[in-house]
């Protein structure tokens, strides 16, 4: 798989292992702005904070006595 | 040749599962590291902006246009002498995780800043710039300063408990006792730190 990519890259091996630090830093960009930020809303690790349950309806008011 | 294509595929096969773990070493990078820099910085921005809006006096008071570059429902900035001077971070509306990427966030349901019944915000101990990283620090006594458009709350820090996360309850039943708590996300335990009002206003 990476030797053909590297096959496939043009010119001398200088030139070819730019092109491959080039890829790969485009590869990591591209998951840190668009694919982990779309993966971790189905991984649970950060769904966790405490909700509340049953609040009342008026703020004012919000009677958060031993809900548990 | 038969055996020359099967270890060509197990070739590829292995080069994938190596691709598959390096990509979850570099998530593991992307959530501790990463999501600190780019929240700090979108917090930075947030609270510069707000602070623009409340120095000229056009904020718009638990709402925010989507045109002005504030993260939706980005309402307060909350500033914590204890956790350094120059400590502020945006308090938006709602406590999702893509809420709490852009600040600290106030409990749907629960009393606005500087309203009489309980005022609740949550944030990230770690991660996504960990806000309340630092929250063990505070000691009774220590001051909270919620900023609106409407002005400002000051709260001192009343005690400091920590619960299980299923755990909702007050130690102050009286509607009429202004509070703060502040339950937080990423841990198995959830420390919850009480704050009263001392003082607000314009």
């Amino acid at each position: 798989m990476y030797a053909a990519l590297w096959r496939a890259l043009p010119g001398p091996v200088a030139l070819k292992a730019a092109a491959m630090i080039v890829l790969l830093a485009l590869v990591v960009w591209a998951c840190f702005e668009w694919v982990f930020p779309l993966v971790v809303q189905w991984l649970p690790y950060d769904d966790n904070t405490v909700t509340l349950p049953n609040l009342p309806s008026s703020p004012h008011h919000p009677d958060l006595q031993d809900l548990a | 040749m038969r055996g020359g294509v099967r270890a060509g595929a197990l070739g590829v096969l292995g080069e994938v599962l190596m691709t598959l773990g390096a990509l979850v070493v570099l998530f593991v990078v992307w959530q501790v590291w990463w999501t600190d820099v780019s929240s700090d910085r979108a917090h930075a921005a947030t609270v510069s902006t707000l602070e623009r809006e409340f120095a000229s006096g056009t904020g718009d008071p638990g709402s925010t246009s989507p045109t002005d570059g504030l993260p939706a429902g980005a309402f307060a900035i909350v500033r914590v002498p204890r956790f350094g001077a120059d400590y502020a971070r945006p308090l938006v509306e709602g406590t999702s995780a893509a809420e709490l990427a852009e600040g600290l966030g106030h409990y749907d349901g629960t009393a606005g800043p500087g309203e009489v019944g309980n005022f609740a915000i949550a944030g990230h101990r770690t991660t996504y710039g960990k806000p309340l990283a630092q929250i063990d620090s505070l000691r009774e006594g220590d001051r909270i300063v919620v900023e609106t458009a409407a002005g400002w709350t000051v709260y001192a820090v009343s005690s400091h408990e920590i619960v299980r996360p299923s755990q909702w309850r007050s130690s102050h039943p009286s509607p009429e006792t202004p509070e703060q708590r502040r339950p937080r996300p990423c841990s198995p335990s959830r420390p919850v730190t009480r704050a009263s009002v001392r003082s607000g206003g314009g």
